[in-house]
């Protein structure tokens, strides 16, 4: 017999942002991969619901090595999430985002303002008005922030339908170095929250999603790994388990130890 | 007259339009161009005259994180 489903899941728990449904709760970088054909089956793999892209010179070195990437991209036909990596101005990334929504035809942006090159922290000071102008210019904005409430807070009140703190700097796979403000973070904000930069294991992903985030975002933990693909599938499954968990209502930890099996009529036992 | 396409230098007519940078670099569809840090759209790239020493950018897809 099948024990009913708790009132809060739903079989259609969609990832909604900015009024769009989503499948998947995973969205998946496109770098650094050892091939685009490791890419293409990772992401055909996971089925993230979004990829996510960026824009470099033309005539580049960087351009060159990716001269077969916009026709992966259309056979992929995965939407796709342009960034501003990058970009140190406001102004840098409005233009920015500006020419990707010309080039991939979309108005999600992941807005990346760079403060510190070394940490590749956000400059949080100046994200609120950045995302403010983007906003006001029709886009969807997904900002990559820290796990700071207060700058979430004025994201949010400046247009931003969802938000996207980092884990822990960009790259370096350490998972979250902050749950007490991640969790805060969830208690005391409504909108979406996707956890962008730092996961560097599916269980880091299955923990943020335990803790209610909506999402995650990540590509270096995916792609430096020495399989991609089944990564990329650990990473789905993480993401999928941890968002069931959330949605269960998990138990509350105990400090001392309860039986699970019956003690009553338990055999050789006398009571004293 | 001298303007500046990603970086590299290059010497362009008086009254050249951002149409006739994209021509000298070959740029490859798809792409976007900014000038002086200002987005230009495809309708204006006929249309947008530059001035010497104009900084312009041309880019193009590639992978992202």
């Amino acid at each position: 017999m099948t024990a009913p489903l708790p009132q809060t899941f739903n079989q259609a728990d969609s990832l909604v942002l900015y009024g769009e449904s989503f499948a998947s709760r995973l969205l998946l970088g496109t770098s650094r991969y050892p091939s685009p054909q490791v890419l293409e089956t990772a992401v055909n793999t996971a089925k993230p619901a979004m990829i996510t892209v960026s824009l470099r010179r033309q005539g580049s070195s960087t351009t060159e090595a990716h001269s077969g990437f916009w026709d992966l991209l259309k056979k992929m036909a995965v939407p796709v999430l342009p960034n501003t990596a990058g970009c140190h101005s406001p102004q840098e990334v409005i233009t920015t985002a500006q020419m990707a929504r010309e080039v991939f035809e979309t108005d999600w942006i992941k807005l990346e303002l760079i403060g510190d090159d070394y940490t590749l922290q956000p400059d949080t000071l100046r994200l609120v008005e950045t995302a403010e102008i983007l906003i006001k210019d029709g886009f969807k904005v997904l900002p990559y922030c820290t796990e700071d409430l207060i700058l979430c807070q004025r994201l949010v009140d400046v247009g931003c339908q969802a938000v996207m703190p980092w884990a822990a700097p960009i790259g370096t796979g350490q998972g979250p170095l902050n749950p007490y403000a991640m969790k805060l973070l969830r208690d005391r904000l409504e909108v979406p929250l996707l956890v962008d930069a730092g996961l560097g294991l599916p269980s880091h992903a299955c923990s943020v999603m335990e803790w209610g985030f909506d999402g995650v975002l990540l590509n270096t933990a995916v792609a430096l790994a020495d399989d991609p693909v089944v990564m990329a599938k650990a990473f789905a499954m993480a993401v999928e388990a941890g968002r069931s968990a959330y949605l269960s209502g998990a138990m509350q930890a105990q400090i001392s130890a309860q039986a699970s099996t019956p003690l009553v009529g338990t055999p050789f036992w006398h009571q004293t | 007259m001298r303007v500046i396409v990603n970086q590299q230098e290059y010497e362009l007519p008086h009254q050249s339009m951002v149409s006739d940078a994209l021509v000298l670099i070959q740029a490859k569809p798809p792409y976007a161009v900014a000038v002086n840090l200002q987005f230009v759209p495809k309708s204006k790239h006929a249309q947008f005259p530059l001035n010497e020493n104009d900084q312009v950018e041309i880019i193009a897809p590639v992978t992202g994180g």
